[in-house]
C-alpha cells in the first residue's frame, strides 16, 4: 500500500495539513509533502482534499484471506458485567445504547453474562430491553479472569455470530476484550464516546478521543465481523427498566479446558478507605496544590460527602503523598466523565484536563485568574478555596436538607 | 531472569497546544518521549534484574526516529534494545501492531516476563499488552500495581502480582513466562545515570523489518488490520463558561443555585 500526492492537483491549500494527526504532511514550495517516515496512512487527509489530489493505494484487499462471511453476522451483543454477582451500571448504559443501534439496524439486542447462579440479574438485563441473554453459568467464572472469560466469549462469539460486540471500557472489559478481538480476528475500538450506524453499509460508526481528547477519530471495521468497541463508562445513557420486557434466556456451557486459567485469583481485596470508584461518580471533588497541606483535603471531602460525591487529586497533590493514587484524575491517573467535577485549587495542566475535560459541568476554585482550568470551566470561582469551600459546603448541606 | 519491555515513543502531550484561531493541534515543535507508562515498565524491568539477574531487552516498533527512545532506555540500563521498522508496518492498529511485537518477541525467544505500560498516552488503547499476550498464547495480569513475589524455581516458574481494580485490588498468581501491564503506582522511575547516558550514545540498536521476522504478509500494517480511521476532528469547544462574582457567601449562593437541580 503507498500514499501519493498529484502534485499537478495540489493547489497548496493546506487542508490535509491541518487534518493530519502525525504532523507528517509538510508545506514546500507551496505543495504538501508526506513524510513517509511519520505517515501512518490513516487516510484523514483524504476526505479534507477537496482536490482529490491525495491518492491512497492499498497492493491486496483486506478481506483477502477473511473466510466468514460478513453477512452471517446478525445482532448487536452486550458484554454485561458482573461483580460479586452484581451486574454492574456500565451495561446498563450499553444496553440503552444498544437498544438504539439495534432498531436502527432492524436487529435483536442481546447480552452476554459470564458468572455463577445469575439467573435472577440475567432476568435483569430482559428488563432493560434485551431480546436474549446468553447465560454461562459456571464456578470457574464466578469471578473475573482473563483466560476462561476471553475464551468463554470467543466460543460464543464464534457459535452465534453477532455484528456487534459491546463492552465497558472498565479494567475487566479492557483486560478481557483485546485478548477476544486477537482470537477471532475482529476489529476492536478502544473507550468510545459516539456511536452510531452507517445504515446502508451496516457499519459501526465508533467515535473516540485520542491524544488526550484534543482530536476525536471515528473509526470503523468494514471487512471483520464482529465490530467490537469499549465504551467510555458515564458517557452514554442507562436503559431504563421495563419489568414487562420479555425476551428469552439461552443457558450454554462449554466443555473441557474452556473456563481453564493459568492465573489464579488469590484475593480481593477491596479498599473502601483509601480507594474509590471515581469512575463510578455523578459528582467528583478534586483537590490539587492549592490546599497547601494534606490535612486540608478535609475540606474536599467535606463538600464531597454533602454532595454525596467522591473525592480526587491532581498528580502533585498524590506525588506529594496528600492522597493515594487511587485518587488520581488525569493522563496517568483516571479519566472521568461525571456530571459535576468541582475542581479546588487545581492550575489545569493539560495532564490533568485530558482526565476530566468530558465532565458535563466543570466548577473551579482558584485564585489565580490565569489557571488553564478557567478555560474549561463552566463556572470559574477567582477566589481563596479556604473561603469559599467552608461557605459552600454549608450552602449546599442547607439546601439537600430541605 | 530475562524481561522483555515494550515501549512506545509518543509526542509528550505538555507541549501539546491548540491553535487558538484553528482550533486545531499544533504539533510542530511537539517533543517526542517514551510513553509515560512504560518509563514504569523499564524501572520494573530494571528492578527486577538487579534483583534476580538476567537481562533486560527492550523493543519498539515504530518509525526510524524511535531510535531515540531506545538510547534512552540504554541510558536507563537495558542490556538491549531493538527497533522494529518497516514500511510495511505502516498503518498499524492494535491488532497488527500486538501481531508484529508477538513475532518480534518470538524470534528474541528466550522470555521469563514481558512489561508493556497500561496504555500509551497518545492512543489511550490498552489493547497492545493483551493482544500480545493473546497472540503468544501467554497468561496475562493487567494494570499490576506491585510485585508481590517472583520464584523462579525450575520446577514451578512464577510470579505472584496486586492487579488494580475499581474497588481495590487483586492478588494474582501466574506462571512464566507470562505479561504485565503497569501502572504508575509500581514504581518511581530513576534518572538515567552519567554512566548510562555515554553508554547510550554507542549502544548497538538492533533493527529489524518485515523480512528479519516470521510473518504473514496479510497481517501487518494497514491490511491486517481491521479498522480504519475515516475521520479525523476536533471536538467541539467547550461552551465559554461563566466568571461568579462577589464574596465567598455570594458566590457560594449563586453556584449552589446553579447547581441545585443537578445534585438533588
Amino acid at each position: 500500500m503507498s500514499i501519493k500526492i498529484i502534485n499537478e492537483k495540489c493547489t497548496g491549500c493546506k487542508l490535509c495539513i491541518k487534518a493530519c494527526p502525525f504532523a507528517a504532511i509538510e508545506w514546500v514550495k507551496k505543495k504538501a509533502v508526506i513524510d513517509l517516515d511519520k505517515c501512518t496512512l490513516c487516510g484523514a487527509c483524504i476526505e479534507p482534499c477537496k482536490f482529490d489530489a491525495i491518492v491512497l493505494t492499498k497492493i491486496s484487499p483486506s478481506d483477502i484471506d477473511f473466510p466468514k462471511k460478513l453477512e452471517e453476522h446478525k445482532d448487536i451483543w452486550v458484554f454485561c458485567e458482573q461483580k460479586n454477582s452484581v451486574i454492574q451500571s456500565i451495561s446498563y448504559e450499553l444496553l440503552g445504547k444498544g437498544r438504539e443501534l439495534a432498531d436502527i439496524l432492524g436487529v435483536d439486542l442481546c447480552g452476554v453474562l459470564l458468572g455463577e447462579n445469575m439467573k435472577q440479574e440475567a432476568q435483569k438485563i430482559i428488563h432493560r430491553g434485551a431480546n436474549r441473554v446468553y447465560h454461562v453459568d459456571s464456578p470457574k467464572l464466578k469471578h473475573y479472569q482473563s483466560e476462561p472469560y476471553s475464551k468463554t466469549l470467543v466460543k460464543l462469539i464464534k457459535e452465534y455470530r453477532p455484528e456487534i460486540v459491546l463492552c465497558g471500557a472498565t479494567f475487566i472489559g479492557r483486560s478481557m476484550i483485546s485478548r477476544v478481538a486477537i482470537g477471532i480476528h475482529a476489529g476492536l475500538t478502544a473507550d468510545c464516546t459516539g456511536l452510531d450506524i452507517d445504515k446502508e453499509n451496516r457499519l459501526l460508526l465508533q467515535t473516540r478521543p485520542a491524544f488526550g481528547g484534543n482530536i476525536m477519530a471515528t473509526i470503523i471495521c468494514p471487512n471483520h465481523r464482529p465490530q467490537m468497541a469499549t465504551v467510555r463508562h458515564k458517557v452514554m445513557k442507562e436503559a431504563e427498566i421495563n419489568n414487562h420486557h420479555r425476551g428469552k434466556i439461552i443457558e450454554v456451557s462449554y466443555e473441557g479446558d474452556t473456563y481453564y486459567s493459568r492465573t489464579k485469583l488469590l484475593d480481593i481485596v477491596e479498599e473502601i478507605e483509601e480507594t474509590v470508584n471515581l469512575t463510578e461518580a455523578d459528582i467528583i471533588v478534586s483537590g490539587g496544590r492549592g490546599l497547601q497541606k494534606p490535612e486540608n483535603f478535609k475540606l474536599i471531602e467535606g463538600l464531597a460527602k454533602v454532595l454525596g460525591g467522591a473525592v480526587g487529586s491532581s498528580r502533585a497533590a498524590v506525588d506529594a503523598g496528600w492522597k493515594s493514587y487511587s485518587h488520581q484524575v488525569g493522563q496517568t491517573g483516571k479519566t472521568v466523565c461525571p456530571k459535576i467535577y468541582i475542581a479546588c485549587g487545581i492550575s489545569g495542566q493539560i495532564q490533568h484536563l485530558v482526565g476530566m475535560q468530558s465532565s458535563n459541568i466543570i466548577v473551579a476554585i482558584n485564585k489565580d485568574p490565569h489557571a488553564p482550568i478557567f478555560n474549561v470551566a463552566t463556572y470559574g470561582i477567582v477566589a481563596d478555596l479556604f473561603e469559599v469551600l467552608p461557605e459552600l459546603t454549608k450552602k449546599f448541606k442547607e439546601v439537600l436538607k430541605k | 531472569m530475562n524481561i522483555i519491555v515494550c515501549i512506545k515513543q509518543v509526542p509528550d502531550t505538555t507541549d501539546v497546544r491548540i491553535d487558538p484561531e484553528t482550533n486545531t493541534l499544533i504539533r510542530s515543535g511537539v517533543a517526542s518521549i517514551i510513553n509515560p507508562f512504560d518509563m514504569y515498565a523499564i524501572e520494573e524491568a530494571i528492578r527486577l534484574k538487579e534483583k534476580f539477574g538476567g537481562r533486560v531487552t527492550v523493543l519498539t516498533m515504530g518509525p526510524p526516529q524511535a531510535e531515540e527512545a531506545l538510547r534512552e532506555a540504554v541510558s536507563l540500563g537495558a542490556d538491549e534494545v531493538i527497533l522494529v521498522s518497516d514500511r510495511a508496518f505502516a498503518g498499524s492498529d492494535t491488532w497488527a501492531t500486538s501481531y508484529t511485537l508477538s513475532r518480534s518477541i518470538h524470534k528474541i525467544g528466550d522470555y521469563d516476563l514481558v512489561i508493556c505500560g497500561k496504555q500509551a498516552i497518545d492512543g489511550d488503547t490498552a489493547q497492545v499488552g493483551p493482544g500480545i499476550s493473546s497472540h503468544l498464547d501467554i497468561p496475562q495480569i493487567t494494570y499490576v500495581k506491585k510485585i508481590e513475589e517472583v520464584n523462579l524455581g525450575p520446577e514451578n516458574k512464577h510470579m505472584r502480582a496486586e492487579r488494580m481494580t475499581e474497588e481495590g485490588y487483586e492478588i494474582i498468581e501466574s506462571p512464566m513466562p507470562c505479561l504485565i501491564t503497569v501502572v504508575k503506582e509500581i514504581n518511581e522511575p530513576r534518572l538515567p545515570s552519567l554512566k548510562g547516558k555515554m553508554r547510550a550514545k554507542k549502544a548497538e540498536i538492533k533493527k529489524w523489518e518485515a523480512k528479519d521476522l516470521d510473518l504473514d504478509p496479510d497481517l501487518i500494517g494497514l491490511n491486517g488490520s481491521p479498522t480504519k480511521v475515516v475521520k479525523i476532528f476536533t471536538p467541539p469547544p467547550r461552551k465559554k463558561g461563566q466568571i461568579l462574582e462577589g464574596d465567598a457567601a455570594e458566590i457560594s449562593q449563586k453556584l449552589v443555585g446553579l447547581l441545585k437541580n443537578e445534585v438533588i
